[in-house]
């Protein structure tokens, strides 16, 4: 949280609406740990991240449609055997995010 | 939850005041007294702030997220719905936020300002102590947070107290006058890595020094001497990068071969 906590303070100056996705869980290999953070604002712009890069396209997606929809929702990204699971890590693990507007 | 309390302004003091603190956030399995997002800010010898909808939930939740923050750890910890244990109604995040390791490095030398670089790239927090009051100047060490002028073994005897495991002492004074008496205070510490500087002889001599002041032998498989990976690095530079590359090999147990000469995951 903590490297990104100019950019939430200067994105809460200017009123924007923001929705953070924080690492809750990691199983076999990820690259970060639990409490890595990203932060999303309702402009798409980004700070943070919660991977090697891997997954944080996707993450925006999910992260713009909590702020739209005003929700709060567990994502899990990993290699599976479930088609659904589009985005993976290169790593080969698994990582489970908690998204939620910053309104609290 | 309880939208009117600031919560996240306070996490955000905390964490650039360098404070303690553990937040609980109900991320999945929530109800309606305690719905997903619910949250509850834990600091130490505070009051709590807000809450997870049961007041059972909350006691047992404060107690798990102060032994979390204690290790300076975080995790999901499952829980009934007001707080049973071995029940997984709700999932529950617990995320610490602990102060950094610290780093106290003795000696004022050349080494000493490249090692408090690196450390603070690392996020230590970087006291170096030197009882040379012309070498022991912040001019010399702009990036550490604190330049004292005494002898280590006398800030050991104020500050020994709180450091842990996470906690690093490195002493690069290489002079006996210096170490012998600090590695004694270091060794008194709970400190997770003491490393000693010099060269093999000055090791040796210095390990017989210490077991002639009446250090255990066994005490002495503690420190780290002569400091730092066999990188075969000269510069205080590259001395630096060997000595914090020992400290996250030993806080990860491993041995710190090459990833290319070791088989398995990179992340373990």
């Amino acid at each position: 949280m903590k490297e990104i906590l100019s950019d939430l303070e200067r994105w809460q100056r200017q009123g924007k609406r923001i929705a953070l996705a924080r690492v809750v869980d990691v199983e076999g290999s990820g690259p970060r740990l639990p409490g890595a953070a990203m932060a999303v604002n309702e402009d798409g712009d980004v700070a943070g991240s919660v991977s090697g890069g891997c997954v944080e396209g996707a993450v925006v997606v999910e992260a713009l449609e909590c702020l739209e929809n005003d929700t709060r929702k567990m994502v899990t990204f990993g290699y599976s055997d479930d088609e659904a699971f589009a985005v993976g890590l290169t790593c080969g693990g698994t990582i489970h995010l908690f998204l939620e507007p910053l309104d609290w | 939850m309880a939208d009117e309390t600031p919560i996240f302004a306070t996490v955000q003091q905390l964490i650039a005041s360098e404070a303690p603190g553990a937040l609980a956030t109900i991320i999945d399995g929530g109800n309606e007294a305690s719905p997903n997002g619910a949250k509850l800010l834990v600091r130490p010898d505070t009051e709590p702030m807000g809450s997870l909808g049961h007041p059972d939930l909350d006691r047992v939740v404060i107690r798990d997220a102060l032994g979390e923050l204690a290790s300076g750890t975080s995790g999901v910890r499952h829980y009934g719905a007001t707080g049973e244990a071995r029940q997984d109604d709700l999932s529950i995040f617990i995320e610490s936020f602990a102060p950094p390791p610290q780093m106290l490095i003795f000696g004022a030398v050349d080494f000493t300002a490249a090692l408090s670089r690196v450390a603070k790239v690392l996020g230590y927090r970087v006291t170096v102590c030197d009882a040379r009051p012309v070498f022991a100047t912040p001019v010399r060490f702009p990036r550490a947070d604190e330049v004292v002028v005494d002898w280590p073994h006398r800030l050991l005897e104020k500050v020994g107290d709180d450091l842990g495991p996470r906690d690093v002492i490195c002493v690069l004074t290489h002079d006996p006058k210096f170490d012998v008496p600090a590695v004694i205070s270091a060794l008194k510490t709970d400190a997770g890595y003491i490393g000693a500087m010099g060269s093999r002889r000055t090791t040796e001599d210095r390990n017989r020094r210490l077991i002639e002041e009446g250090v255990n032998p066994d005490d002495l498989t503690r420190i780290m001497a002569p400091i730092g990976l066999d990188l075969g690095g000269r510069t205080p530079e590259e001395t630096a990068i060997s000595i914090c590359a020992e400290i996250i090999a030993m806080r990860a147990g491993r041995l710190a071969p090459s990833l290319r000469d070791s088989e398995g995951d990179i992340h373990r």
